[in-house]
């Protein structure tokens, strides 16, 4: 397993946002969360990724228990989460938000090559690559926001809601590229709302209801569950 | 209101201003910088500086520099008290964030207990040099102003009327741009100055991104404290005096600096420390000079009224708009 997290609690204050969840993603997965909102999805990726700890619970990463790890040194072991609301840094260059990727990286020549792979995945940043990150539109931030995950070479890949405000033709095209650095051999756990989207091209996916997780399935046997269906995909 | 004499004497108010302006500037990166990663207003920077000033009296005193001393003596007191200032206030400064505030983040203390605080560490220096060390070594510590004399002589490069450019006018001027654009620099070029914006920018974020939260901020106190550091030398070659309390006012000036140019801006702390120095000479001349002080209470409460933002905008916080 690359990734384990065990009977997670996670506390806002009073409040307990998760109530002792499990996910298990394996190396070359693409699993994915789906849920309501509020349900905790992006709390999960909260605790996964370190910004909040757990009140209780574990989380195994690569055989290395990261429970008590900071944000950063989770990043370092190539756990590398693209928040929601994408989190670019607006003030920033496109070219310098891609290299903050690989701020951890020392290989001159190798981020380089992965820079111009990035641009080659998204042609659309490097017709911008010299634009102030904020004024571009929402897809494109959400390039960026990938792009610049990408530049860090992670194991894992923790995207919270890649869909979020976007149009219908952006999402999709989002989605084949999250498909395609699947292809390329990267792991890949995406939380969505748009569970269609995200059950159709997920290997395995979890469903989180206010704080517990209630199924867990393929992504092909969870498209056709009716109660799925009728919860999440607006299908009778 | 004396028109002619700031109309007659214009060139060398505006030098004066340029003067005065170039210290408040120095300080204000170190308020603008910690606020800027921090959303905190540094009260104690203040006593950062202070304590940079009795550094260069410590310094003078161990090599018997002063009045009368040879160029030699004079440039290399000079050196070693830049030095030793820049030392002294960074190490002030990161004290005060391992001491202080780091334990508050560690128990994600609201933000009014972080300017308690910063009060409170202000307090805590000042009386520092105020009593606890009069206590303990006795003379020059204590209530009671103390003369620095700075060994650099004073002598005219140009002179045309009432018009007098000397070098200590170049020294501090000069030395407080170059200063403020090789920060300016290294922010905007160098690793960890990348990491410094992202966490302004973004502090979560920019975790994500790999950067070390606390490595940054301590790179923030080192590097305010430093400049703080600059500028406490380059105050004693001005005004040769210090106290216990001297941050006091540099304390106010300089925020009101940063405000003023944008806080969380450091290009913003320069044009707003250049710009408070002559405004303070020009309504000094103008008005009476026992008015001096006032000036900058004045700017910093229409600024707040007008254009909170500050003239350059916060620009490291685009982020939370």
């Amino acid at each position: 397993m690359l990734l384990q997290l065990e009977d997670a609690v996670l506390t806002y204050g009073k409040i307990e946002a998760l109530h002792g969840i499990s996910i298990e993603v394996d190396e070359g997965e693409v699993v994915a969360l789906i849920g309501a909102n509020g349900a905790g999805k992006t709390s999960t990726m909260r605790a996964l990724s370190g910004i909040r700890g757990l009140a209780s619970g574990k989380i195994v990463f690569n055989g290395e228990d990261v429970t008590r790890l900071r944000a950063d040194q989770r990043m370092r072991r190539g756990l590398v989460l693209t928040p929601e609301g994408r989190g670019i840094f607006p003030g920033m260059t496109v070219t310098e938000n891609l290299d903050m990727g690989a701020y951890t990286r020392k290989d001159r020549a190798a981020i380089a090559q992965d820079l111009e792979r990035a641009f080659g995945l998204f042609p659309r940043l490097q017709e911008r690559r010299k634009q102030v990150a904020g004024t571009l539109s929402g897809g494109e931030q959400q390039m960026l926001a990938i792009g610049r995950a990408l530049m860090s070479r992670p194991k894992l890949l923790m995207l919270d809601e890649p869909s979020m405000g976007l149009a219908p033709m952006i999402i999709q095209q989002i989605f084949q590229i999250i498909s395609e650095i699947a292809q390329q051999g990267t792991t890949i756990l995406v939380v969505e709302q748009n569970a269609k989207q995200a059950l159709s091209r997920a290997d395995r996916a979890y469903v989180l209801e206010t704080g517990n997780i209630v199924k867990a399935g393929t992504g092909a046997a969870l498209l056709d569950d009716p109660s799925i269906r009728e919860a999440y995909l607006g299908v009778a | 209101m004396d028109f002619d004499s700031l109309i007659n004497g214009l060139g060398g108010h505006t030098l004066d201003g340029l003067f005065r302006g170039s210290v408040y500037a120095l300080v204000a990166l170190g308020y603008t910088m910690v606020y800027g990663v921090m959303r905190l207003i540094n009260f104690a920077h203040s006593e950062v500086f202070m304590v940079g000033t009795w550094t260069v009296l410590g310094v003078y005193t161990v090599l018997g520099a002063g009045e009368g001393s040879g160029t030699m003596m004079v440039i290399a007191a000079t050196a070693l008290a830049l030095v030793c200032a820049m030392a002294a206030s960074a190490t002030v400064a990161l004290g005060v964030e391992r001491i202080a505030y780091r334990p508050l983040r560690k128990k994600n203390a609201p933000p009014l207990i972080f300017l308690i605080t910063a009060i409170g560490c202000s307090l805590a220096l000042m009386e520092t040099f105020g009593y606890v060390l009069k206590v303990f070594f006795g003379e020059p510590f204590g209530r009671a102003p103390v003369n620095i004399p700075s060994p650099l002589r004073t002598s005219a490069l140009i002179e045309i009327g009432d018009f007098r450019l000397t070098n200590v006018h170049v020294l501090v001027i000069v030395g407080a741009i170059v200063m403020m654009f090789a920060l300016d620099t290294f922010v905007n070029k160098s690793r960890i100055g990348r990491g410094v914006r992202a966490v302004a920018q973004d502090p979560d974020t920019a975790s994500l991104m790999g950067v070390n939260q606390d490595r940054v901020i301590m790179m923030v106190f080192v590097l305010g404290g430093a400049m703080a550091g600059v500028a406490a030398l380059l105050y004693t070659v001005q005004y040769d005096i210090t106290s216990w309390s001297a941050g006091f006012l540099m304390g106010i000036k300089a925020f009101t600096a940063a405000v003023l140019g944008g806080i969380g801006n450091l290009r913003g702390a320069l044009v707003g420390g250049l710009i408070l120095g002559i405004v303070e000479v020009y309504f000094s001349t103008l008005f009476d000079s026992s008015w001096q002080n006032v000036w900058a209470f004045i700017v910093l409460v229409l600024v707040l009224m007008f254009r909170p933002t500050g003239l350059l905008g916060e620009s490291l916080g685009k982020a939370r708009a």
